[in-house]
């Protein structure tokens, strides 16, 4: 199942200096709620990626904490100021301590 | 004294009362209610929360719960004095009334997040802001869902 978990980034390709950018992200990951039962009964663990934290040249600029009432295959956007070009740094945590990373630069137009 | 009547009206009362009971427990674990996710707001984050600044777009009726697209946007100018902190989103009628919790920067320019939400069932979603300045607003909408979304 590991490898299943691919992230994907997606940004304006080339934005104006100070502008205010939508950055959308999505990593492939099951998010097992802890709730559902298989086919003998017994509950099936909990698996989720529990947090994705994102830095722009090394300053944090976005964090999210996520429960299991977030959809499996979790879709986040938010948005930022992109006052200088750069590299957003993208870390999601998995509840088995797993980490996966992604990394997207930004040229400025 | 010991009259046989009253003797079996209190009998039935107590076990009307011991019935109801164990109707509560076995319905708790099944739901958040909108006590349980007004508790976890607080929790959250301290203080009165007032209404308004918030925006949350949502379909009215999600056909779909496992995948409910929601937006929501908080009216900010979001400058190094005057932004969103956090944004944090419960809801009400799943297992377990947590959602997502989003930290912000001023370098995030516009406070708006989008994100996927399970829906077990028709109900509210909450969110709640930060703001820098230490004050609180909220919002709740109510989503009809027609298939729900936690598998069970």
């Amino acid at each position: 199942m590991a490898d299943d978990i691919k992230p994907r980034i997606r940004v304006p390709a080339s934005p104006k200096k100070g502008e205010v950018i939508e950055v959308k992200t999505l990593i492939t990951h099951i998010m097992e709620t802890g709730q559902r039962k298989d086919a003998a009964g017994a509950v099936i663990p909990r698996k989720i990626v529990n947090s994705m934290s994102v830095t722009y040249n090394g300053k944090p600029v976005f964090e999210a904490r996520l429960e299991p009432a977030i959809s499996a295959n979790p879709y986040l956007s938010f948005h930022l100021r992109v006052d200088e070009p750069g590299t957003l740094l993208f870390t999601w945590k998995d509840d088995d301590g797993a980490e996966y990373k992604a990394e997207q630069k930004i040229t400025l137009a | 004294m010991d009259h046989p009547n009253r003797r079996r009206v209190l009998l039935a009362a107590t076990g009307l009362g011991a019935a109801a009971l164990l109707a509560q427990f076995a319905a708790r674990p099944a739901s958040a209610t909108p006590d349980t996710a007004k508790a976890l707001l607080q929790s959250l984050a301290k203080g009165e929360p007032k209404e308004g600044r918030i925006t949350i777009k949502a379909p009215e009726i999600a056909e779909n719960g496992n995948a409910v697209p929601v937006t929501v946007s908080v009216d900010s100018p979001m400058t190094d004095k005057d932004y969103v902190k956090a944004i944090h989103v419960v809801s009400d009628g799943n297992p377990a009334p947590g959602v997502a919790s989003f930290m912000l920067t001023p370098l995030s320019g516009k406070a708006e997040v989008q994100l996927r939400v399970r829906m077990a069932s028709t109900q509210k979603i909450i969110a709640l802001a930060e703001m820098s300045d230490g004050s609180l607003w909220t919002l709740a909408r109510e989503v009809k869902v027609t298939i729900g979304g936690c598998g069970g």
